[in-house]
């Protein structure tokens, strides 16, 4: 149980989608004019993101990882079909896009007014493919935790994108310098809002998992000023002395 | 360009200023931005994206009459994610290092805006040699962004180029260390990414007043 609390926090605020590695970042700045827009393309991310990260879990587990095949016999047990992961897991994505497009327009009409021109944009929305192949690299050991990490993920990219939309609908009267007008404006917005996002960081202390590449980078950063300032301290006095001197 | 008629010539130059994938048409930007913390990795991205994108124009360039209009996403996701089936290998194969600092984003390629859209923009109206034209000139401008922001993130955040320490040593004080500089450990996390991308686009809108958007 805590094991999921802690991926779905962690998928929503420390690992999320947008603003920690910029996973779908076209159509969260080509969608997110309107706040209702937003909120359509958002939901059907979750939907989609919940029901291929299981599924290519799956693949990946009984079909592509080293070894995987070894339940059609033992002679199977050296093959190692990871090479095929790309084309397999886009392969998947793009039929259950259409798959789920078919059955919602049959069943939900309302949904699939609301959603419906969304969902063939998703296929090639890098979120989903990102988060299928995150799923892979981070060896997300069953098929629960895979549907969380699927969900919370769609959730944390579903806020960011109603976040920005809130915050475009608002700027709209807003003075900005004309060069930055709608584009540049949204990119420094989004680079703000990750750096706030960065705080989440602290969030999830004391677990026992090795921590992401990009903490790693900003925490070697910080130990290199750590030490840096010790040096600095000592040496600032004598070549600001110096320098006065000259 | 006196090998090329100018019309074939403005392919490869639109894209690199007044068209540019990243700052104009808005396309591919994620791996844009989570990648160029280090220039060495922008590079290798930039080179692979121009691979993919050129190869994969004209092939879908020749396809395009084969193709039926209403499968043609699968079709020409297939054909990308073999491309990049290709360059993943290479890079496992001979720059191990480098392809896990890239990691997903190798395979993100597949569905990076900038070939999906050139694809459906230009290779499917046009002969297999525009398009291969149009490829090579869209995958630059997108790489002349990565290599600008790399370039950038790289100097100011940790002070070296290609790994280089260009700036003098931090630790040893020498360079421009010696009177006082600081590296800015801000570049180095990804947000600071988008802000660069944001400042360039500043820029670039501010030399060409064309460019600006209604508000």
């Amino acid at each position: 149980m805590l094991e999921h609390l802690e991926l779905f926090f962690r998928s929503i605020f420390v690992d999320n989608m947008v603003f920690a590695v910029f996973l779908g970042m076209c159509s969260y700045l080509a969608v997110s004019k309107k706040v209702s827009t937003a909120v359509g393309l958002g939901a059907a991310v979750i939907f989609v993101l919940g029901v291929t990260v299981p599924l290519n879990w799956l693949l990946d587990q009984y079909l592509l990882q080293d070894g995987a095949l070894v339940w059609l016999g033992p002679e199977y047990a050296d093959y190692d079909l990871s090479f095929l992961s790309f084309i397999l897991f886009i392969a998947t994505i793009a039929t259950m896009v259409q798959l789920v497009e078919i059955v919602v327009e049959k069943f939900s009409p309302s949904l699939y007014n609301s959603l419906g021109i969304f969902l063939p944009l998703i296929a090639v929305n890098c979120a989903i493919l990102g988060g299928s192949l995150f799923m892979q690299t981070r060896e997300i050991p069953n098929i629960g935790l895979a549907l969380n990490y699927g969900i919370s993920s769609g959730i944390g990219w579903f806020l960011a994108i109603l976040a920005i939309a809130a915050i475009r609908e608002k700027i709209r009267y807003s003075n900005v310098p004309a060069p930055l007008r709608g584009l540049g404006i949204t990119f420094i917005i989004t680079g703000l809002m990750g750096i706030g996002f960065q705080s989440f960081g602290g969030m999830l202390t004391g677990d026992n998992e090795p921590p992401e590449e990009t903490q790693t980078t900003t925490a070697k950063a910080e130990d290199e000023k750590e030490i840096k300032k010790e040096i600095d301290d000592k040496e600032k006095a004598i070549s600001y002395n110096e320098a006065i001197n000259k | 360009m006196a090998l090329l008629s100018k019309k074939d010539a403005n392919l490869i130059k639109d894209p690199l200023a007044d068209n540019n994938p990243i700052t104009i048409q808005v396309l591919g930007i994620c791996s844009a931005l989570a990648i160029t913390a280090e220039l060495k990795a922008s590079v290798v991205m930039a080179i692979s994206v121009l691979f993919v994108l050129g190869v994969g124009n004209v092939v879908i360039s020749l396809l395009r009459n084969i193709i039926p209009a209403k499968i043609r996403i699968i079709v020409q996701l297939v054909v990308v994610a073999a491309l990049v089936i290709i360059v993943d290998q290479v890079l496992k194969a001979f720059a191990y290092e480098l392809s896990k600092t890239l990691s997903v984003f190798v395979g993100l390629i597949i569905t990076n805006c900038i070939i999906m859209g050139r694809f459906e923009a230009f290779a499917l109206g046009n002969g297999p040699w525009k398009s291969f034209l149009d490829g090579i000139g869209n995958a630059l401008g997108y790489g002349v962004i990565l290599v600008i922001v790399g370039f950038f993130r790289e100097l100011l955040g940790s002070g070296t180029l290609f790994g280089m320490k260009v700036l003098g040593d931090p630790v040893t004080k020498t360079g421009l260390y010696s009177i006082g500089y600081e590296n800015n450990g801000f570049m180095i996390i990804p947000p600071a990414a988008l802000i660069v991308v944001g400042i360039i686009i500043w820029v670039q809108r501010s030399r060409n007043r064309a460019l600006i958007e209604e508000a």
